[in-house]
């Protein structure tokens, strides 16, 4: 359909998506800053128990990626997870409540912030494991292929993650079977406080040819640039072609984990970033400027995403914690 | 019903399970051999033969071959698992958990109770274990006192090929996790086998020998030990109860018990290292429960507390054999 209109034939396949389909896409990723901005707040208030990793200032990854999904499809992520989480469609209300440790919560409180899952939205984890994902992903990809469900599989891991061996072995694995599997390099600048700069000895796209597949690298303050890369990765193991590599450059607002202090970055490294590249700042001043939404129809997206993780946040409050029962319950199907 | 070896039984209780549910794959390091190579197109079956015939009727879709990458490969078996095959993966020696035990204790063993009870991840981990054919520190130990430490896992220890087939089926057809320990010095052990698929259920002791005076609980290899010496000292009047376990993970507590609080003398046989094993398991379970039962100390024969050595002569040593086990419960049977 685009290729019909010579003037657009350079233009990036997310602009050509239909209005409902962007204000779609602004919609995710608000919604997953306003969820990692209130549990900013919530954590530094004390009342989030345990470790919490947050995703604000790399939305325009997880979304760029997830736009291209179904249910069928499967995704496992990283320690880093709500925002996989919510742009491949858990419920954030149950996720809210899984955080704050509640009954109901989209695992009943067992796995809080670093185990969400629903794997009925083909969410299979975030995980707390550093490289714990792409493996499983292998195995998620294989079930797809072997049962012909039309599915793709994608592993997301950091920079850290990319270094670890898991990684390394599954994308070997991917190739020689031939898997419909995508492996994503969310590459935040960081591995806990260790620059990747330092920690990734040759290049992401390069690790990627080496083992035979094919590798980009993308901007991934910039929306469109990540959903082009999505597609043509995504596509390509959607026809059988086997996996590919996508290496996001991006950037993390926060610290590693909430209360680091983040001293290991230089003076206003956050602030610049997100003053010059924010990506939900790029993806408003785009489709402005394209004419495809306008000021007050993104405004009101904005509103609504506030609106919704307030709600979630006070739900999450007034829920009930689970039950000394639930201690013992659900650790094997039958025993 | 026919005679077959340990390793029949198992090929035959895969085939079974393979032809009854499509679902059902299997794949590790040469399970089928020959990937890629000119030669053969079956030529190995896993090194020890086991999964050798199938890949005729299955095809290579279904019996996978993979890289030397644990971590990769049992990963995906664990992910395939949780997204709608039952796979079957071989880790050729259990020494090798060191590669791949993460995709086994955190991600298996843990999804369905992280996630809340949504997750049910059916994978079998085949995988051999065992001293005694010379294989020295790295490919002997046991090791599946780790696994039966993890919430989340079942182990599965089958002391013989009747063991073998029914516990297998049961592990490919049950809905958990599953770690199926296969003693390499078993494969060639023959017995009568049913040829009709059958199971065994899990956390079901089997008495193999029962006797008033002694109890010995144990698995794996050593049941056939257990039984060895039971045999002989039934010529001395000394009447032994030998319980096999067949699963540590779950583990029969009761006819533990009960068999103890009959003999009221417990000798505890596992090839397994000492520190936080099976062994010390059941015998604080026994102290613990059943303490008022007991008329003398309980036994325990174990290999020592050192990793498993090369020269013949030196393993010989280490595993705890029928001569170790007859003078334990000689010991157990005239304390007073």
């Amino acid at each position: 359909m685009a290729m019909t209109t010579q003037a657009q034939t350079t233009s990036p396949p997310g602009l050509q998506l239909p209005r409902e389909e962007l204000a779609r896409a602004y919609k995710m990723m608000c919604d997953i800053r306003e969820f990692e901005v209130h549990l900013h707040d919530e954590f530094a208030a004390g009342n989030i128990p345990g470790f919490v990793h947050l995703y604000a200032g790399e939305e325009a990854s997880a979304v760029g990626f997830m736009m291209h999904l179904k249910d069928v499809d499967r995704i496992a992520s990283t320690h880093r997870g709500h925002g996989h989480c919510i742009a491949k469609g858990c419920d954030i209300k149950g996720m809210m409540k899984e955080i704050f440790g509640r009954a109901d919560g989209l695992c009943g409180g067992k796995g809080g912030s670093m185990h969400i899952a629903d794997l009925d939205k083909g969410m299979m984890g975030a995980n707390g494991i550093v490289g714990g994902g792409p493996p499983l992903i292998c195995g998620a990809a294989l079930s797809a292929k072997t049962l012909k469900t039309d599915g793709v599989a994608i592993a997301f891991v950091g920079d850290g993650g990319s270094n670890q061996g898991t990684t390394l072995e599954s994308y070997n694995l991917a190739r020689v079977w031939n898997l419909p599997a995508v492996f994503v390099v969310e590459d935040n600048g960081y591995a806990q406080s260790t620059a990747s700069t330092w920690s990734v000895g040759g290049s992401q796209v390069k690790r990627a040819e080496g083992f035979g597949m094919p590798g980009r690298k993308v901007d991934g303050h910039d929306f469109f640039d990540v959903y082009d890369a999505a597609e043509e990765a995504i596509t390509r193991a959607r026809n059988g072609e086997g996996p590919s590599l996508v290496h996001v450059e991006i950037y993390r607002y926060y610290g590693h984990f909430e209360g680091d202090a983040t001293t290991y970055r230089g003076p206003n490294e956050a602030e610049k970033v997100e003053a010059e590249k924010d990506c939900l700042m790029m993806f408003r001043r785009r489709v402005s400027e394209e004419g495809l939404l306008d000021p007050a129809q993104l405004d009101e997206i904005e509103q609504e995403s506030r609106r919704l993780i307030d709600q979630a946040v006070a739900e999450a409050k007034a829920a009930p914690p689970p039950s000394e029962k639930d201690l013992l319950t659900d650790v094997y199907v039958s025993y | 019903m026919s005679m077959k070896s340990y390793r029949q039984a198992i090929n035959e209780a895969l085939a079974q399970e393979m032809r009854r549910d499509p679902t059902v794959v299997f794949m590790g390091e040469d399970n089928v051999g020959g990937m890629g190579a000119a030669g053969e197109d079956d030529p190995w079956g896993g090194v020890l033969g086991v999964t050798k015939n199938l890949v005729q009727e299955f095809g290579r879709e279904r019996c996978l071959d993979t890289p030397i990458s644990e971590s990769a490969f049992i990963g995906a078996a664990v992910g395939a698992a949780a997204t709608g095959l039952r796979p079957v993966a071989e880790l050729m020696f259990v020494d090798f958990m060191g590669v791949c035990f993460d995709q086994i204790f955190n991600q298996a063993a843990k999804f369905r109770y992280m996630f809340g009870g949504h997750a049910v991840t059916p994978v079998v981990i085949r995988t051999m274990y065992g001293a005694g054919l010379r294989a020295a520190s790295q490919h002997s130990q046991c090791l599946y006192p780790l696994f039966t430490h993890i919430p989340g896992l079942k182990v599965v220890m089958p002391s013989s090929p009747y063991e073998a087939k029914g516990l297998l089926t049961q592990a490919i057809r049950d809905d958990d996790p599953v770690i199926f320990f296969e003693h390499k010095l078993l494969y060639d052990d023959k017995e009568e086998v049913p040829d009709d698929p059958y199971t065994i259920p899990f956390g079901e002791a089997n008495l193999t020998r029962e006797g008033d005076d002694v109890t010995i609980v144990t698995l794996g290899r050593m049941v056939k030990f257990a039984n060895e010496v039971t045999d002989k000292l039934e010529g001395d009047d000394i009447a032994c109860t030998v319980v096999d376990l067949r699963t540590t993970s779950p583990l029969d507590e009761d006819t533990i018990l009960e068999s103890v609080q009959e003999t009221g003398r417990l000798v505890v046989v596992d090839e397994a290292n000492p520190r936080c094993s099976i062994a010390t398991d059941i015998s604080a379970l026994v102290a613990e429960k059943a303490f008022s039962a007991l008329k003398a100390p309980i036994k325990m024969v174990t290999a020592p507390h050192t990793p498993p050595p090369f020269a013949a002569e030196l393993e010989d040593l280490y595993i705890p054999g029928p001569a170790k086990i007859e003078a334990a419960v000689r010991d157990v049977a005239a304390f007073s």
